[in-house]
């Protein structure tokens, strides 16, 4: 590396926007001030690559004298690139489809990885040093390749443009492709090892990062959509690491430790989340859920379930003391978190105490439904985790769910052989009375039948929530 | 930098990670991805200096696509986090 990336100035930026990316996600974790904690952080990814774009004219005279002005402007032109869209999209898609958006923008960081490493090995410059540069490197790249074909697949499946296939024999494909990248990795670390193949390093290199890439397609194929949420916080871990790892082949420290910390903060975050589904780690990454599912949703008699007029709802709610809302992912397929809260609003009005249940994995991912709540208004000292509000249940005299399911579903609790069992659930069940504003019959996200909806205090509330939702606030004009 | 003060480094960044996140509430676990993800957006600044020292086309094109893919990773982490962030307010600050 260049004696002139180890210029004060240089350096003493690097080290003030990795302490700005530091508090930042550490202000992140708290909510009172998760608000500016980005802030801060963009501030310190401002710096960094302000700085860099100084510097860089220099470093590239060494490589091409003369002509670094015009490489300044190529790296000028591929950030205009990758931002414009980027800028774009985060801006104009709705908060309900964020999820899918940050697992691609988070795979995009792995593609950046492997790309580093890639230049790195391909000039030869990690093969300079001691042994401990190409093992960093390609360790590195395998993660951050993996990782980004596998986030590419998990927005496929959130964005439902793609089910989960099953592979005849995956675990055989899967074994074979993570041998291949095991070998294609030592090879890399030292090609001399393979030298009898007549490879040249330019087409080593590439073939183990499209067998990464490969790997990670397969591996994230067969994981159902529910359990994404698991899956992308993994690939965000490693491509935490991989940042990490390339920070230390290009001898950056700020890559070094912000790509580390994102890396043990994204494992826990990961085990956090697994733990809020009752998921296991291991259980997510190797078994199907989707399997389970489908067979699980097939057995079971037709049984009647009470259906309820709109205006029935609305007055049992207006009427009552304690009114719990359950909200789920058709609530904000529907838009309706804005008529919800207009409703709430009528009925706080009318003297009566209204709470928001929250399950950790309401929505799409953990905390997805907090988002799209406080989107439509909702302040969040009205929002419950499950811990805070499972015992209150039991004294409400309405509880309201609205486009939520599997988080309701009482055979989390006793039925065994359900794919859900073991999850803990909002106990919805225990209110006096449950209302349920579904569209159809269906099954939920997981293809489960609920128990719930042809409880004996349960009354279905059929139509869309965004339509349901309205009607409800006109009955309750007339109230 | 030498091999031991580089694991040094690694060592107390993954406690200082693992601290950061131990106490999150389950609200947050979404933008705090979100976050993180945009924090290893840092990525930028190792694609542009690959790409500065890129000789021949090869390296060139791999820098290229890498710098596009980091900036991809750090502009939509910052406004996809921004605006789930965006959303957190209590009664007391609504106007």
């Amino acid at each position: 590396m260049s004696h002139i990336l180890t210029a004060f100035p240089l350096q003493a930026s690097y080290f003030i926007a990795t302490l700005l990316l530091i508090l930042g996600l550490k202000r992140m974790s708290s909510p009172r001030t998760a608000r500016n904690g980005i802030l801060w952080a963009g501030v310190g990814m401002l710096i960094a690559v302000a700085v860099t774009f100084v510097y860089i004219p220099g470093v590239s005279e060494l490589i091409i004298p003369g002509n670094s002005g015009q490489r300044l402007v190529l790296i000028f032109f591929a950030v205009a690139v990758g931002a414009v869209p980027a800028w774009w999209t985060g801006r104009r898609v709705p908060l309900t489809e964020m999820p899918q958006m940050v697992a691609i923008y988070n795979g995009l960081g792995g593609g950046a990885a492997g790309a580093i490493a890639a230049v790195e090995m391909y000039s030869g410059r990690a093969y300079s040093g001691s042994l401990a540069f190409p093992i960093i490197a390609v360790i590195g790249a395998l993660f951050g390749a993996t990782a980004f074909g596998g986030s590419v697949v998990a927005f496929l499946k959130l964005q439902s443009w793609m089910g989960s296939p099953r592979i005849p024999g995956r675990h055989f494909i899967n074994g074979i492709l993570s041998l291949a990248a095991l070998a294609l990795t030592l090879a890399s670390i030292h090609p001399d090892w393979v030298s009898g193949l007549n490879l040249s390093v330019d087409v080593l290199i590439s073939i183990f990062l499209v067998v990464s890439l490969i790997l990670g397609i397969f591996v994230t194929l067969p994981i159902g959509g529910a359990d994404m949420p698991v899956v992308i916080s993994t690939y965000n871990a490693c491509i935490g690491l991989a940042v990490g790892f390339e920070g230390f082949v290009v001898q950056n420290p700020a890559m070094i430790i912000a790509g580390t910390i994102v890396g043990a903060a994204g494992s826990l975050l990961t085990v956090l989340m697994a733990r809020a589904m009752n998921r296991s780690f291991l259980n997510v990454w190797f078994s199907g859920f989707g399997d389970v599912a489908a067979t699980a949703a097939a057995g079971g008699e037709a049984r009647t379930m009470n259906a309820m007029e709109v205006r029935d709802a609305a007055a049992t709610m207006a009427y009552s003391e304690n009114v719990i809302v359950v909200p789920g992912y058709g609530l904000a397929v529907a838009q309706a978190q804005h008529k919800l809260w207009e409703l709430v609003q009528m009925l706080q009005a009318k003297g009566v105490k209204v709470k928001f249940a929250v399950h950790p994995v309401a929505g799409r991912m953990p905390g997805h439904m907090s988002v799209l709540l406080a989107e439509a208004g909702v302040p969040y000292d009205l929002i419950y985790d499950l811990e805070e509000i499972n015992s209150d249940f039991a004294n409400a005299d309405v509880a309201l769910v609205i486009g939520a399911n599997d988080v309701v579903n009482p055979a989390a609790r006793s039925d065994k052989s359900s794919p859900i069992y073991g999850m803990p659930i909002l106990n919805a069940d225990q209110a006096r009375q449950v209302l349920v504003i579904k569209r159809g019959k269906g099954v939920g996200f997981s293809g489960i039948e609920n128990e719930l909806f042809f409880g004996p205090n349960t009354h279905m509330v059929f139509g869309d929530a965004q339509g349901v939702i309205t009607q409800m606030i006109q009955a309750l004009k007339e109230v | 930098m030498t091999g031991f003060v580089a694991l040094y480094i690694f060592l107390i960044a993954a406690i200082a990670g693992y601290e950061i996140v131990a106490r999150v509430p389950v609200i947050l676990h979404t933008p705090l991805m979100s976050g993180s993800n945009f924090v290893h957006g840092i990525v930028l600044v190792g694609a542009m200096l690959a790409l500065a020292e890129a000789r021949g086309p090869l390296e060139v094109f791999v820098g290229f696509v890498g710098v596009v893919m980091a900036t991809g990773n750090a502009v939509g982490g910052y406004v996809s986090t921004e605006r789930m962030l965006e959303m957190f307010h209590s009664k007391k600050e609504k106007a």
